[in-house]
């Protein structure tokens, strides 16, 4: 809307994001040269949280948003975890 | 506060860029938007009822009566996929929603016009995708509609048309509901405070974030369905290490919380058609939002009570029955809320009325027959049989089917401008509920008696509950015609109809009927002592 301040990112910070998030590409491919057995996965899905954080905080201006724009993101990853959970409440105790 | 239409025109005779037939499937009006639905989805449930007319009148007796067996798998899928993915899925939020939604919080238009008018064309261009799957190439799909694993890539029927169909309509749904939520969120007119908002407009709210979050489940899945079937992946073909559970988990985390887009819209019309009908303030506003929102939210973590005997484990088991149970306090707290609008309230029978009571009866004998599906030891006697097909019929039919009509008599006056033939409206629904009855209700029992469902054939002991059951399918697809028959004639040459007919006190009814182009002249301002159901 009109009335309201938009926060001006600079290209640089844009930049160093996207260096950050090339960086963790190559880490979660390098990573799998390792042998971490039951944690191959977990390492995987950590280094993709930390890319879709950095996603969601500046490229897609979550850092900047009102507070109930961020507590409906959060929402949305709460449901997302209870999901898998859930699922999980299948394949543990099959 | 009565507002008049702009220099006379309303928006089914304004003249825009375009004229004819391109002024309709290229206008970003709302309204033209949710007529351009309203025409289609009217359309494909025709086809879907003509082809659970063929189904009934094939189990009209045993063995074969009209088609092969084949065909018959053919019909109830095709049937499935077109009355969940076309119909029911799209109905009350596409329809009703783009043609009421933006009045009703006083606004001029949905917040994205344009991404409105693609959620269309997007849902058009899925509807021809599936068609080509039923009438080109190998023949039309023949899993039913849940494309569960593996038949969906062992079967050698048409099934990446109708995939990629269903993938581009669940794209069309996801536009809408994220046009909504922007809508509700920043468009509502100036005093439209949360707690002022019309109980049509809180479901649609709840709706959209299903639609939202859900769908890109179902999208994901159809494309490892197509994987699968390219390239032979092995994510759900257990000969390659894969799971088919694991599509049957991804299928009904989104098919479950669907069926909540299908209902929660409805129980919004009813919850509009209650009050305006007893002209009584609605019991429980509050309580009926929180149960909205509830069911939107519980409704996520309930859908492996679809695959109690698929072999998942006791303790999913165990936490999908108990949230189920969960599940049904909110639908049960709209009941008795309903319920008790009613009492005391100056009811005026009208029929959009009988369509509101006779939902509410249909819908609590499909929530309660919910209940012994819901509960693990009773499911597993009656999994699989027709008892499901008459709950499902009952909740998804008699629940969202029944609430389209309802709203449908509810706002024709508005939409159209003109009034429909009231006794012949009401000769339309009485037959149509005795038909409904005839037809499903005869399901529960042969279910309970043990008739699979999905079956050609059946044993001898079947054939009285069939042939009650077709014969309720020709009753309901009479009662059918009457109503369209009477709609379709009365949009052209009815009675011109009031701006308020029903007297209603949501803003839809302050406008002329119909609408003027840009809704209202000038922007509505709602009170601090106005409200939707404020009563004298």
């Amino acid at each position: 809307m009109s009335g309201e301040k938009h926060h001006i990112v600079p290209y640089r910070l844009y930049f160093v994001v996207l260096i950050a998030l090339l960086a963790l590409t190559f880490a979660s491919v390098w990573i799998t040269s390792i042998e971490l057995r039951d944690y191959t996965v977990a390492a995987a899905l950590l280094f993709a949280i930390v890319k879709s954080y950095l996603v969601l905080n500046y490229f897609m201006h979550l850092k900047y948003d009102k507070p109930y724009i961020k507590i409906m993101v959060g929402f949305v990853f709460a449901i997302f975890l209870v999901m898998i959970v859930i699922t999980f409440l299948d394949y543990l105790y099959r | 506060m009565q507002t008049t239409a702009v220099n006379g025109a309303n928006y089914l005779t304004y003249q825009g860029k375009y004229k004819g037939l391109l002024g309709w499937i290229f206008s970003t009006d709302h309204k033209r938007i949710g007529l351009l639905y309203l025409y289609s989805i009217a359309t494909m449930f025709t086809t879907g009822v003509l082809l659970g007319l063929a189904m009934k009148f094939e189990l009209l007796a045993p063995g074969k009566t009209i088609m092969e067996a084949q065909t018959y798998n053919s019909v109830f899928t095709v049937h499935g996929v077109i009355m969940i993915f076309m119909v029911v899925v799209p109905g009350l939020p596409a329809v009703f929603g783009n043609l009421m939604l933006p009045i009703m919080i006083g606004a001029r238009d949905v917040a994205f016009p344009k991404l409105n008018l693609l959620s269309w064309w997007l849902y058009v261009s899925g509807v021809f995708l599936v068609l080509a799957a039923l009438l080109f190439g190998k023949g039309s799909p023949d899993t039913g509609w849940t494309f569960y694993a593996p038949y969906s890539f062992k079967t050698g029927t048409n099934m990446l048309p109708a995939i990629f169909g269903a993938f581009v309509l669940g794209f069309s749904s996801i536009l809408t509901g994220l046009n909504f939520l922007v809508t509700i969120h920043r468009l509502r007119c100036k005093g439209m405070k949360w707690m002022k908002l019309p109980l049509f407009v809180w479901t649609l709210y709840g709706t959209a974030w299903i639609q939202l979050l859900a769908t890109p489940v179902v999208g994901i899945t159809l494309v490892l369905v197509a994987l699968e079937r390219v390239f032979g992946v092995g994510i759900f073909d257990p000969a390659l290490g894969g799971d088919p559970i694991l599509y049957q988990h991804l299928f009904w985390i989104y098919s479950h919380p669907a069926v909540y887009i299908m209902i929660l819209p409805a129980m919004g019309a009813i919850s509009e058609i209650i009050p305006t009908f007893s002209q009584k303030h609605i019991f429980g506003y509050k309580a009926i939002i929180a149960s909205t929102m509830a069911i939107a939210f519980v409704g996520y973590l309930v859908w492996g009570h679809h695959m109690f005997t698929a072999g998942m484990s006791g303790t999913a088991q165990y936490y999908f029955s108990l949230l189920t149970f969960i599940v049904a306090i909110p639908s049960a707290i709209k009941v008795f809320n309903w319920i008790s609008t009613l009492y005391k309230g100056s009811i005026n029978i009208q029929t959009p009325f009988y369509w509101a009571v006779s939902f509410i009866f249909v819908f609590m004998i499909g929530g309660l027959s919910g209940l012994v599906l819901g509960a693990l030891a009773t499911d597993v006697h009656v999994h699989d049989t027709a008892f499901v097909v008459a709950h499902f019929h009952y909740i998804v039919f008699g629940g969202t089917g029944f609430a389209f009509f309802a709203a449908m008599h509810y706002w024709f006056p508005k939409i159209f401008g003109r009034m429909y033939d009231k006794a012949w409206a009401n000769t339309g629904w009485l037959v149509f509920f005795v038909g409904f009855l005839a037809l499903y209700t005869p399901m529960f029992y042969l279910g309970m008696m043990g008739m699979p469902r999905r079956y050609y054939d059946y044993l001898e002991e079947f054939h009285g509950g069939n042939i009650l059951s077709t014969f309720g399918s020709w009753v309901l697809a009479t009662g059918f015609i009457i109503i369209v028959v009477n709609l379709v004639r009365s949009a052209r040459k009815g009675a011109p109809a009031e701006a308020n007919p029903w007297h209603g006190r949501t803003l839809e009814w302050t406008v002329p009927s119909p609408p003027p182009v840009l809704n209202f002249d000038k922007e509505p301002v709602i009170g601090e002592n106005d409200g939707p159901y404020n009563y004298e």
